[in-house]
């Protein structure tokens, strides 16, 4: 009996039932009356796709003029695996009670987070998951956290609004949800966010990070900020980012400040 | 139908309790007028010009005709008598008069006065004539409705009707959506509005083609979707039923639009507007009386949005809150002359999906808002808050919603999305949603029939407890008062205060020759 075969991770494709199948499932809608030639346009689609061995599951009539299709193929092509960089938040995941302990013992005193939904969005779901004490999937919201003085402002912040909120309350970081996102909506208020920040010359000064189902953390760095979360994010995951990023800047000024500390002092010595 | 074992006695006391918390609010009510509610007459009236501020946003004429009388401070007698002696003085139909209000070439103020009686005798004229039309509305749409079948019941019992959404931001690509989704099996449609035009002070003019999260509620977009579901409805042989929002700053001139131009449902509820929009309360519970009594009169379907407070406070600890909220709306409703068929009361199946035994306690509360408002279209909504981006985990969740819906009679069923968190549905998400409805409601139909509860059972205790605990929660509410038990949490897990929130300053203190015939007449 031949073994099964292994994982080739130089040519890594999809997995269907058996190694190296490359099956894919997809379903889409063709604005045409279902017909023996919109079968063949699906068809001819899929393989333009990079598909083989397509079978269509289904064509149903969706509405008048709209076709809907299942089809299942398999793909050609292949990636290289082991070659793969993602950019990803690098901090390490602590619990609710290692979090606590390391703000206590390292920082000393309270992280003042803020939280809130920008712009025109109202979708609070999100940052109530993050921020209220009963939190989600049975992780505590950050309001719960003795060593966290976290702030829920709701919905329809103003970003203006927020960043001065932030200065007010001395802010380390700015948690902001973003769930509309039709017309990209909210890419160009994350943006708009970090712009105002940076002419105001607050960038550095917060932590920014922001959250959402459409959010990636890529996406996010791409809008200036700082990390992204998306959907599944428990408070705890945030909060253990938070910690570790606001550690690692605390850690390099002080570095910076002991390095011109010496170059200070050597001037000393020329003197 | 199988029905719950409900103590009644403590159904009746939780009414009463609702009786006794409205009451203050009644007198705000009466002593106050907005500037929506200005606003709405003279849409009543068939005023629906706008005019362009620069080269930048459409102006509707009834927004720049009340805020020129509030500047002057005599919005206290009611924009009729304003608008009323100006129509008579200059001796214009409405829509020219405002438009020459509007543009600044007729000051109200400044023109000749006719004597109170005659202001008064004509004002009451012309409100009866708008009446008239409303009613005509009415029945046009009520006759269309016997025309073509229309198996619509509020007690539920031709099963729940197929509701779903549609939020493209353009109307014509809506108007494609809805055709669609009523070709495949759906009943009503609701055009969901662009963000936050809740908190818009005036509504948008015209045809509209961009929108965020969804389009536009305006007068021309009504129209265009309700012209498009007639023709639909006639081409299927089914009343095809029509939603929109009338929640927000606007609320009672969206009643009144929705009125002209043929609605069925509208969503209309202060308390959402109160605790999910921050809109002030003082402002939002004048606008909800005024806006349902026009409501009443057009026998439109209501949609109360007790299901929202499930999203942001625990569905299954906080029930009792719901409950309590739907007795308060329905006491509000009575007081505006709205009979019980005419609200559908909200609630929402939103506990967490891996709580156990978690259906046996959605179906207790489903069944309990069925048998506490028997004669009510009960609307429910789908899950959204536990789905995520397993588009085959929500779709199974949405058939147990609809499977829970059908069992209990609900009257209208919001239809889940598999995409809900991810996209305003697709085409083919809301095709297979309606599908996976027909498929359970044809199968389930009469399985509520066939059941009993166990008298002793984790469903009818279930029920028992939420039931008390929401009668101690009004208990509650009545001795802090409405406005302050608001402010301490009562719903939903938020505060709000009592001139806190957007729009309190169009609130408007009547005086003694405050003129409004329609309050009279609707």
């Amino acid at each position: 009996m031949a073994k099964v075969t292994e994982v080739n991770l130089k040519k890594l494709r999809p997995y269907g039932d058996i190694m190296d199948d490359g099956t894919v499932q997809i379903a889409f809608t063709l604005p045409v009356e279902i017909s023996p030639e919109a079968r063949e346009a699906a068809v001819q689609l899929v393989q333009k796709m990079g598909f083989e061995q397509i079978k269509v599951a289904t064509m149903e009539k969706a509405a008048d003029g709209f076709s809907f299709f299942v089809i299942y193929a398999q793909l050609k092509f292949t990636i290289d695996f082991t070659q793969i960089k993602v950019l990803k938040i690098e901090a390490p995941k602590r619990s609710r009670s290692e979090i606590e302990e390391v703000v206590r013992t390292k920082i000393g005193r309270k992280l003042i987070i803020l939280g809130a939904c920008t712009g025109y969005d109202a979708h609070t779901v999100g940052i109530d998951a993050i921020f209220n004490m009963k939190g989600f999937s049975g992780d505590y919201g950050l309001e719960r956290y003795q060593w966290l003085d976290a702030r829920n402002l709701g919905a329809q912040v103003q970003n203006e609004d927020l960043l001065n909120i932030a200065i007010q309350e001395k802010a380390d970081a700015i948690l902001i949800s973003k769930v509309v996102s039709q017309h990209n909506i909210h890419i160009r208020d994350m943006k708009d966010l970090i712009q105002r920040a940076e002419k105001l010359g607050l960038k550095n000064k917060f932590i920014f990070v922001a959250g959402g189902p459409r959010v990636t953390h890529p996406m996010a760095l791409e809008c200036g900020f700082d990390a992204g979360f998306s959907v599944g994010t428990k408070p705890s995951d945030v909060a253990s980012y938070v910690v570790e990023e606001y550690i690692r800047r605390s850690e390099n000024q002080r570095v910076k400040k002991e390095k011109v500390h010496k170059k200070s002092k050597k001037r000393g010595d020329f003197k | 139908m199988a029905h719950l074992a409900l103590d009644s006695d403590l159904v009746n006391r939780c009414r009463e309790s609702a009786a006794r918390i409205s009451k203050p609010i009644e007198k705000v009510i009466e002593t106050h007028t907005t500037v929506a509610i200005e606003r709405s007459v003279l849409r009543l009236f068939g005023i629906e010009g706008a005019i362009q501020e620069g080269a930048g946003q459409w102006f509707p004429e009834v927004n720049k005709i009340v805020e020129y009388l509030k500047k002057e401070n005599l919005l206290d007698r009611g924009v009729l008598y304003w608008f009323v002696n100006g129509m008579i003085q200059k001796k214009m139909p409405a829509q020219e008069l405002a438009t020459q209000v509007a543009l600044k070439k007729i000051d109200l103020i400044a023109l000749p006065r006719a004597s109170d009686d005659v202001v008064c005798k004509k004002a009451f004229e012309l409100c009866k004539k708008a009446k008239n039309y409303l009613i005509e509305q009415r029945d046009k749409r009520d006759d269309l409705r016997r025309q073509v079948q229309d198996t619509f019941d509020p007690e539920g019992k031709n099963g729940p009707l197929l509701y779903v959404i549609v939020a493209t931001g353009n109307i014509y690509d809506d108007v494609i959506q809805a055709r669609a989704a009523a070709q495949a099996g759906a009943g009503a449609i609701a055009v969901i509005r662009s963000t936050a035009q809740s908190l818009l002070d005036f509504v948008p003019h015209g045809a509209t083609t961009e929108g965020f999260g969804g389009t536009y509620a305006t007068q021309e977009n009504f129209r265009i979707m309700r012209q498009a579901l007639d023709a639909e409805s006639l081409k299927l042989g089914r009343y095809i039923r029509l939603t929109n929002y009338c929640s927000g700053l606007c609320m009672p001139e969206i009643a009144a639009l929705g009125a002209m131009e043929r609605l069925d449902f509208l969503l209309n509820d202060a308390m959402y507007g109160i605790l999910f929009r921050d809109i002030n309360m003082k402002r939002t519970l004048i606008d909800q009386h005024f806006s349902r009594k026009i409501i009443a009169l057009s026998r439109i379907v209501i949609h109360t949005g007790e299901d929202n407070y499930l999203t942001t406070a625990d569905a299954i600890e906080n029930g009792h809150q719901v409950l309590a909220s739907q007795f308060i709306n329905e006491r509000f409703a009575l007081n505006a002359q709205m009979t019980e068929d005419l609200m559908g009361l909200g609630h929402a199946q939103e506990m967490d999906p891996e709580y156990p035994n978690v259906f046996l306690l959605e179906i207790a509360r489903a069944q309990m808002t069925r048998d506490i408002f028997p004669r009510s279209p009960i609307k429910f909504m789908p899950p959204t808050r536990y789905k995520s981006g397993d588009i085959f985990y929500s779709h199974l969740m949405d058939a147990m919603f609809n499977f829970v819906g059908v069992l209990t009679g609900q009257t209208i069923q919001l239809l889940g999305m598999s995409t809900e968190a991810m996209h305003t549905p697709l085409l083919q998400d809301r095709w297979m949603s309606i599908k996976n409805a027909r498929y359970i409601f044809n199968g389930a139909r009469d399985l509520g029939k066939e059941i009993n509860f166990n008298s002793s059972g984790i469903i009818e205790s279930w029920a028992a407890q939420v039931l008390k605990k929401t009668y101690h929660h009004l208990e509650e509410i009545d001795k802090k008062g409405l406005f302050k038990a608001i402010e301490l949490k009562a719903f939903a897990e938020v505060s709000r205060t009592e001139t806190g929130g957007k729009g309190y300053d169009g609130v408007i203190s009547k005086s003694s020759k405050y003129l409004n015939p329609f309050f009279e007449l609707l």
